[in-house]
């Protein structure tokens, strides 16, 4: 018993925003996962290895929502294929189609980027997903409700260890300065809520992000207090971005990696 | 009608967590409901977090299970509302655990509302399964499983897995 769209959101609309909310899981996931057998100790390894789940988990329940709500957004593939919809949906749309923020399809950088990344964007989506559990759609409102308790240790873990490399030596206080500043032009993308997501939240099924940057600026400001690093206002680009389907080169080079071995054996079991 | 759904829902009780199996599903608080609709099994799941990667495992065992004491028709729905949360483990369940050198889980706090942010690391009810010391300290707050943190009894210098409070 498939959970009914509610009343004055169109299937397509409903679709769009489960695929941003989770091709941005689904993109940071395999960032993360990157991390495998590289990370600078077992730990650490475990822990990214741990977010990177997390991040898949959800990701795998918002595309199945996206696909049974507007099955035309799902990729077709030969007849007999046992993919299943979500899995059509990550393996075998083109960059073009994904609807991810472009902040989390950059390369990796280093540990101190990455952390600072887990933090802008964990502080974003918990945010989100803390007033996402009350949607009038059933099934984001319990994927919120499961998923805000992981993105806590999410960004708890990352503003661990922001302060840690913020307030620790000169090359770890430089290499995270570094990685923020690569990072904050990329954050503004979050802000602007696309059209979709505008009409959306009108009806109480999406959040619209910009009503939680008072939020996350403060959180951030928390963060980051005592380490000499600022922050820039949370404001909006200029022009359209990850939202509307224009991505980086880096997202077209994850993709071949991540889809490659799918799109070999379009009909495999796995 | 309702001598069936007793006996599967028995028979579902008994399937083991596949990461943990000295618990039980039903233990786990992860077993929702167990109906029987025209002979047909239905059996809600929640599992414990979005990205379990034993949910398949669940749903093949519960079916094979199922379908070993005359069960030949059986769907195993996954539930997310509401969602899951320690609080659901039973006494058994947490005693089990710590027999088994996994320190159980204390009290869920209510999490209405924004989380606070926590930079001093989570504060939680972790106890030495072996020498029973609550003089612990947090190696990772990521194990090896998605649902427990690594500690050290700082009394008696072991480490051991702690089932973090959700």
């Amino acid at each position: 018993m498939t959970p009914e769209v509610p009343d004055d959101v169109t299937a397509a609309d409903l679709a769009a925003y489960c695929l941003m909310l989770g091709d941005d899981a689904l993109v940071l996931s395999h960032r993360l996962a990157q991390w495998c057998s590289r990370a600078p100790d077992l730990e650490e390894d475990v822990a990214l290895a741990n977010l990177a789940l997390d991040l898949l988990g959800q990701a795998r329940v918002l595309l199945a929502r996206a696909a049974e709500v507007d099955p035309a957004v799902v990729p077709e593939l030969p007849a007999g294929s046992p993919a299943p919809p979500e899995d059509r949906l990550a393996y075998f749309r083109d960059a073009a189609e994904f609807r991810n923020l472009r902040l989390v399809e950059l390369e990796n950088g280093d540990f101190a980027e990455t952390v600072a990344r887990v933090l802008l964007v964990a502080t974003l989506r918990l945010a989100v997903l803390d007033r996402l559990a009350t949607s009038t759609d059933e099934v984001l409102a319990a994927v919120a409700a499961s998923g805000r308790r992981e993105l806590a240790y999410h960004r708890d873990w990352a503003a661990r260890w922001v302060r840690t490399l913020a307030l620790g030596t000169e090359e770890s206080h430089r290499r995270l300065h570094a990685g923020l500043e690569r990072l904050w032009p990329w954050y503004a993308e979050a802000w602007r809520p696309h059209e979709t997501e505008r009409r959306l939240a009108a009806t109480g099924v999406a959040v619209d992000p910009a009503t939680v940057a008072p939020e996350v600026g403060a959180v951030l400001d928390d963060v980051l207090a005592g380490t000499g690093l600022v922050r820039p206002e949370l404001g909006e680009p200029p022009g359209p971005g990850g939202r509307e389907g224009r991505h980086t080169a880096d997202l077209a080079r994850l993709l071949e990696e991540m889809q490659s071995v799918a799109r070999a054996h379009p009909l495999g079991r796995w | 009608m309702d001598d069936q759904r007793d006996r599967a829902e028995a028979v579902a009780r008994t399937v083991t967590d596949p990461e943990l199996p000295m618990l039980t599903l039903a233990d786990l608080g992860v077993l929702r409901e167990v109906r029987v609709e025209k002979g047909r099994v239905l059996v809600t799941l929640t599992p414990t977090y979005t990205g379990c990667p034993a949910t398949a495992m669940m749903q093949e065992d519960l079916a094979s299970r199922l379908g070993a004491a005359g069960f030949p028709e059986v769907e195993v729905r996954i539930s997310w509302a509401p969602p899951w949360s320690t609080d659901l483990i039973t006494a058994h369940g947490r005693a089990t655990l710590a027999r088994h050198g996994i320190s159980p889980p204390g009290p869920a706090s209510a999490a209405a509302g924004p989380v606070p942010l926590s930079l001093g690391g989570t504060r939680r009810y972790a106890r030495c399964p072996r020498c029973a010391s609550d003089h612990v300290g947090v190696v990772s707050e990521f194990g090896p499983t998605a649902c427990t943190a690594l500690y050290r009894c700082e009394d008696c210098g072991e480490p051991f897995e702690h089932m973090k409070e959700v």
